[in-house]
C-alpha cells in the first residue's frame, strides 16, 4: 500500500496563548513547534499499515521552510520520505491550501504512482477549519471519510470506524485509493528512536514552492476572547469540604435538596 | 427562494439537536439582520422531517425543504452535501448555516468542496459588509479568536458549539410552509455511506449528554484510581471523562477524552479532580455552567476557570463526597 500523510506544522502552545504586537499571529518566540496530535496518529497509522502488508510511505506539508522539522520527526519514526511545499510564512486558507496539496499530489502520482491512502488530521490545532482533506479528496474525485478512530486496510478497499454522534461506533467501506481523516485515540504514537532520527537528519526533502493564491477566507487580526477567568471560591480543605460541596450540588439542582 | 439565508438541521431520532438549535438562532439573527427570510433544510429521511418541520414556523423559519430520494439516507454525506449544493443552484441563499459539529463541519466541508466556496468553520459572529462578511471564527479549539472576511457568492459557515443560545423547541412556532425537493444524485454522490453501525458497549449516560460530569487527570494517578469517580459520576447519575493525559496513559479509553482533540461538553456541573487544566481541556469543558475543582495546588492554571475549589487529595475528597451525598440520601441512585 502507497500512503500519503498530510501534516502541519503549528506552535506548541501548551499554556496561555500570547500574540505579536499586530495581532496578526502567535508570538512563537518562546514556543517549540510540533503538528496536531490528530496528525501525529495519522502518521502512526501509515508506519503500522506498510509495516504490516508492505509498501511506502511519504509525508507532505504545506509550511515555511522551517516545517522541515515536521517532516523529519515523521520520518523519525518511520515514514520513508517527504515533500514540503514552502510557504513564505503567510498563512494560506483551507482553499488555497487544499489546491496546493492537490496539484502536488497530482505531480507525485504522475511520477511514481497512485497513492491508495492519504490521510490527513481531522482538523488542523491551530486554523481548525476541518476542510482540507474533504476538499482535497473531492479534487482528486476519491471518497473521504472524517473523525476516523479505527482503519482496516483490505484487498481493494479500507473499513473506516468512527464513533456515531449519539454513542456506538458507525463503519464505512472505502474503495481504494481513498481519503481519511483520522482522530486521536486510533493508535498511541511511538516516540522515535535515535537511529530513526539519525537517519531521518540524512534524508532528502523534495521541495517546490507554490504561488499563494486567496481561497476566499482572509485572516484581518486574532484577538484572544475575552477571560472568563473568575478566581475560584475555596468551599473547603480535604475531606471536610463533602458538607459544602453536597450543598452546592443542591443548590445548582444537581441534587434534590 | 433568493436571498434568503438557509439553515441546515440534523435531528437524530426526529429531534433537532443542540448543535443545530444554536444555528438556529445564530441564522435567524443573520437572516434578521438581513431582513431576509430564513429557510431551513431537514436532513432526515421525508417522514422524519415532516414530522420536525411541522414543528417549525414564523418568525423563525418560514420555509421548510424536505428532501425526498429513493436512496438518500442520513448516512449519506456526500449526498445531503449535493442536495444543498442543488438547493444553493435552486434557490441561491445568501448564505448556508450549518452547525460546527463535526457531523455539521464535515457536511459544509463537503458543500465548499462541491461548489468551489470557501468555508468559515466554528464561527461566533458575523457582520455583513457589503458583500462580504466580517466573521468572527474559533481557532485553537476557542482558545484564540480569528475575525476574517469571507469572501464568497454564497457564504458557507458553521456555528461554533456552545457559543449561541439554543433555540427553544417548544418556541419554534408552526406553519413554516413545506417544499418537497427532488434531488438527482448521482452513483458517486451514494457512493460514501455508512455500511454498519455498532451499538455502544458501555451502558449509562453519554459523557456528551450528561447533566454532571466528574473528569479526571494527572492527580488521579491510575486507571483503578478512577474507581473513586465513577462511584461519584454513578450517585449523580453522570459520566466520567478525563484530560488528555489520562488517555494517552491508557487510564480511559480516548472516547472519554475532554479537550481540544476529543469532547466539548456543556453540562450543568464539571467536577475535575486533579486536573491542572491546560489550554487543550479546558477549551473542552469551558462551557459548563459551573467548574468545581478539587486540586491539591491552589495555584494550577484549572483555578482560574473554576467557579468553586475544594483544596485538598481528590482521593480524600471525592469518597467523602460520595459518603455525604449517601448519609442524606439525595444520591441518584
Amino acid at each position: 500500500m502507497n500512503i500519503l500523510v498530510c501534516v502541519k506544522r503549528v506552535p506548541a502552545t501548551g499554556g496561555r496563548i500570547v500574540l505579536t504586537a499586530d495581532g496578526m499571529d502567535i508570538d512563537v518566540r518562546y514556543l517549540g513547534f510540533t503538528v496536531s496530535p490528530h496528525e501525529e496518529c495519522a502518521v502512526e497509522e501509515a508506519v503500522r499499515i506498510v509495516e504490516a502488508q508492505g509498501g511506502a510511505t511519504a509525508v507532505l506539508t504545506l509550511g515555511p521552510p522551517a516545517a522541515e522539522e515536521q517532516l523529519r520527526d515523521a520520518m523519525a519514526v518511520g515514514i520513508d520520505r517527504a515533500i514540503l511545499l514552502e510557504t513564505d510564512g503567510r498563512d494560506w486558507d483551507p482553499v488555497a491550501t487544499a489546491g496546493a496539496i492537490v496539484e502536488s499530489i497530482r505531480a507525485q502520482e504522475a511520477a511514481g504512482g497512485p497513492f491508495d491512502l492519504i490521510l490527513f488530521g481531522n482538523e488542523s490545532a491551530d486554523s481548525g477549519g476541518f476542510q482540507v482533506g474533504i476538499r482535497t479528496a473531492a479534487a482528486l474525485g476519491r471518497p473521504c471519510v472524517t473523525g476516523v478512530k479505527a482503519l482496516q486496510p483490505g484487498d481493494g478497499a479500507v473499513l473506516a470506524r468512527r464513533e456515531a454522534p449519539g454513542g456506538g461506533w458507525e463503519s464505512f467501506e472505502l474503495p481504494l485509493p481513498a481519503v481519511v481523516t483520522v482522530k486521536e485515540g486510533i493508535n498511541l504514537p511511538r516516540y522515535p528512536s535515535v537511529p530513526g532520527r539519525l537517519r531521518a537528519r540524512k534524508k532528502e526533502i523534495e521541495r517546490s514552492t507554490p504561488a499563494w493564491t486567496a481561497g476566499g477566507l482572509e485572516k484581518i487580526v486574532l484577538r484572544l476572547p475575552k477571560e472568563e477567568t473568575t478566581a475560584a471560591q475555596i468551599i473547603g480543605r480535604g475531606p471536610e469540604a463533602a458538607a459544602a460541596v453536597v450543598d452546592l450540588l443542591t443548590k445548582i439542582g444537581v441534587v434534590d435538596g | 427562494m433568493s436571498g434568503s439565508v438557509l439553515v441546515v438541521l440534523t435531528a437524530p431520532g426526529g429531534t433537532i439537536d443542540r448543535g443545530s438549535l444554536e444555528a438556529l438562532t445564530f441564522a435567524y439573527a443573520l437572516a434578521s439582520s438581513h431582513g431576509a427570510a430564513l429557510e431551513a433544510l431537514v436532513v432526515a429521511d421525508p417522514a422524519t422531517a415532516r414530522r420536525v418541520a411541522a414543528g417549525l414556523g414564523p418568525p423563525f423559519v418560514a420555509t421548510a425543504l424536505i428532501a425526498d430520494h429513493a436512496t438518500l439516507t442520513v448516512d449519506h454525506p456526500d449526498g445531503w452535501a449535493a442536495v444543498i449544493e442543488q438547493v444553493i443552484a435552486a434557490r441561491e441563499p445568501i448564505t448556508v448555516v450549518g452547525s460546527g459539529t463535526e457531523r455539521g463541519n464535515d457536511l459544509l466541508a463537503r458543500v465548499g468542496a462541491r461548489t468551489a466556496m470557501p468555508l468559515a468553520a466554528n464561527c461566533v459572529a458575523v457582520e455583513p459588509a457589503g458583500a462580504r462578511y466580517r466573521v468572527t471564527r474559533q481557532r485553537w479549539a476557542g482558545s484564540l479568536l480569528e475575525d476574517a472576511w469571507l469572501d464568497a457568492r454564497v457564504k458557507l459557515l458553521t456555528v461554533a458549539p456552545n457559543t449561541v443560545a439554543p433555540a427553544d423547541p417548544a418556541a419554534l412556532g408552526t406553519g413554516a410552509s413545506m417544499e418537497t425537493i427532488s434531488p438527482e444524485l448521482s452513483d458517486a454522490d451514494l457512493a460514501v455511506h455508512v455500511t454498519s453501525r455498532e451499538a455502544s458497549q458501555r451502558g449509562g449516560i453519554s459523557l456528551a449528554d450528561a447533566k454532571v460530569v466528574v473528569g479526571g487527570g494527572r492527580g488521579v494517578g491510575s486507571g483503578e484510581g478512577f474507581g473513586d469517580l465513577e462511584e461519584l459520576a454513578g450517585l449523580l447519575g453522570g459520566a466520567v471523562g478525563g484530560s488528555r493525559v489520562v488517555t494517552s496513559a491508557g487510564w480511559r479509553p480516548h472516547a472519554d477524552q475532554i479537550g481540544q482533540t476529543g469532547l466539548r461538553i456543556a453540562p450543568d456541573i464539571y467536577i475535575a479532580c486533579g486536573i491542572s487544566g491546560a489550554i487543550q481541556h479546558i477549551v473542552g469543558c469551558k462551557a459548563a455552567k459551573v467548574i468545581l475543582a478539587i486540586n491539591t495546588d491552589p495555584d494550577a492554571p484549572i483555578m482560574s476557570v473554576a467557579d468553586y475549589a475544594v483544596i485538598g487529595d481528590l482521593h480524600a475528597v471525592v469518597p467523602a463526597i460520595s459518603a455525604e451525598l449517601r448519609r442524606r440520601g439525595v444520591a441518584r441512585t
